[in-house]
């Protein structure tokens, strides 16, 4: 069995400010292999981002240790062995979408070459090679999401960490880009670790499911996807993606407390 | 290719020709009034010259022969040289104590009280110490037209610097960037909203400066002098002085409008406020 490209081992996060100190994460290990496509689910505030941003080297743990691509985390970020997209877009409202996308390869002083080509090859990957030249704030938020995530794919890095990318979309935009976020992870080879509050989006993506309890955060239980890849479409009304479904729901229904937070309205239906 | 047109924040902007209008009608109205309540309180010219009598000012000739129309115009030229050179080294003189500020709290807590307490001292103070230390040269003018240029430009460009967006600098850290590549990919662009409104005030605020500092003995050219003599005389020729007010008013709108336009061109593809 290869090494494993994500590795967490006794993972903790305490947050401290005046108001007292907070334990956002508690003893988490995880392990991910290379091309997995790991989901990570739980109620709010539990920890899920801080998780996801201490695999980043964004934000330091407490205790425990993080190894991502065979080296501590840190030396990770400075290789530029990620790339991430936020909830939000994140873009520069003062460079045009191609120059978004151009940023990563700027930071890295990559040839002039590679900074004029690598925007376009990405552009077509993500479906907009048409708005090249538009700003962020003249696409939909849709869009600027696919702007992100070719952004992160500029400097072709083999792990993408991605928080809760899709949270602030309409359902069916979701839906088209939870496909579209499968094509690209395929064609590029890279493994995923995917921050979500949406039971059916995470089934529907990942590999496994990591299902954690409310603050602090740990993992309660892991549930391995079988359903057959490529998805499609299709599965989301196969028996065997509602019984995982199921699954998953009812892990983080283990706590009832939760139940109320996780589960979004259009699960709840029989 | 679709395209898509920026935004305007204001909604009441019809098309272009009728937006063109909207000024003058302004104008007319400002006219209206003035000549209303100058009729309806029985107003004397001392007190409020006939907007006709302002604007017959620019055409009576002054002592040396010469048309007033041409006296203000030089006279404005020379303070908006002034102004324009203050305006240009306060503004640099601000871009740096921001740039400073935002890199440094302790710099910033040692030396704000200072630059809050230097906009405190009243300008007209302050213009005839510049003046004997620095000549009645229009150097010392500018220079006092920096003074009050500088300060809006620190405020709100240190401001600006350090109200960054948390993902944005935690993208910048995913992408392992340097500092300096963060200050001028993100800190530095992000803040250009704030320095130009800055810039929008310190137009404006450099042209009073540049008067102010023509207002001491010794001075011999520039709106400042003018508005001096024309005060002297204001019993007798009120309408001298309010014709060198509104060339004054003049400076300062053209200026902010210059510094506006150039905004419009560098904060591009943003949906800026517009000027008007």
């Amino acid at each position: 069995m290869s090494p494993p490209i994500i590795e967490a081992i006794g993972v903790g996060r305490t947050f401290r400010s005046r108001a007292g100190a907070t334990e956002a994460l508690r003893d988490v290990s995880l392990s991910i292999e290379a091309r997995e496509f790991v989901s990570i689910i739980g109620p709010s505030g539990c920890g899920k981002s801080t998780l996801l941003r201490i695999v980043g080297d964004l934000v330091e743990p407490s205790t425990g240790t993080v190894r991502v691509n065979g080296k501590a985390a840190r030396q990770a970020r400075l290789d530029r062995d990620y790339g991430i997209i936020f909830q939000t877009p994140v873009l520069y409202d003062w460079r045009t979408v191609t120059e978004n996308v151009r940023l990563p390869l700027e930071l890295a002083g990559r040839p002039h070459a590679e900074r004029e080509a690598r925007p376009r090859t990405l552009l077509r990957l993500v479906g907009l090679e048409a708005f090249a030249e538009h700003y962020p704030w003249q696409l939909s938020g849709g869009m600027q999401q696919r702007v992100a995530i070719a952004r992160a794919l500029a400097l072709h890095p083999p792990i993408l960490l991605m928080d809760e990318p899709f949270g602030a979309l309409d359902e069916m935009t979701r839906e088209r880009l939870n496909l579209e976020l499968l094509q690209v992870s395929d064609e590029t080879a890279a493994t995923v670790l995917f921050v979500t509050h949406s039971i059916a989006e995470a089934v529907f993506l990942s590999s496994r499911v990591m299902v954690m309890s409310p603050r602090p955060g740990h993992i309660e239980r892991v549930v391995t996807i079988d359903l057959p890849r490529p998805r499609a479409d299709g599965m989301r009304a196969a028996t065997r993606f509602f019984e995982l479904v199921t699954t998953v729901r009812e892990s983080l229904h283990e706590d009832p407390a939760l139940a109320r937070d996780a589960a979004p309205p259009d699960m709840r239906r029989p | 290719m679709p395209t898509t047109q920026p935004l305007s924040f204001d909604d009441r902007a019809g098309p272009a020709p009728r937006r063109r209008l909207r000024p003058l009608a302004v104008l007319a109205a400002i006219a209206a009034v003035w000549e209303g309540g100058k009729a309806l309180f029985a107003l004397p010219g001392y007190q409020l010259p006939h907007l006709h009598e302002i604007l017959g000012d620019f055409l009576r000739e002054g002592a040396g022969g010469e048309r007033w129309v041409w006296i203000m115009a030089e006279n404005a030229a020379y303070t908006a040289l002034e102004s324009v050179i203050g305006f240009l080294l306060g503004a640099s003189v601000g871009l740096v104590l921001a740039i400073a500020f935002a890199h440094s709290r302790l710099l910033e807590r040692g030396l704000l009280p200072y630059v809050v307490a230097s906009q405190t001292v009243p300008i007209l103070a302050i213009a005839p110490m510049v003046v004997v230390w620095l000549g009645t040269s229009w150097f010392s003018k500018a220079v006092i037209a920096a003074y009050l240029t500088f300060f809006p430009v620190t405020v709100n460009m240190a401001r600006g610097l350090r109200a960054l967006d948390v993902d944005a600098v935690a993208l910048m850290r995913a992408l392992a960037a340097t500092p300096r590549q963060v200050f001028v990919r993100l800190r530095f662009p992000a803040a250009l909203p704030y320095l130009f409104t800055a810039l929008r005030i310190s137009a404006t605020a450099s042209v009073t400066g540049a008067i102010v500092g023509e207002l001491p003995v010794g001075s011999r050219f520039g709106m400042g002098v003018v508005i001096i003599n024309a005060a002297q005389y204001y019993n007798w020729r009120p309408a001298n002085l309010w014709a060198a007010i509104l060339v004054s008013a003049l400076i300062g709108i053209g200026f902010y409008h210059a510094v506006a336009a150039v905004e419009r061109r560098i904060v591009r593809g943003r949906s800026t406020a517009s000027a008007f």
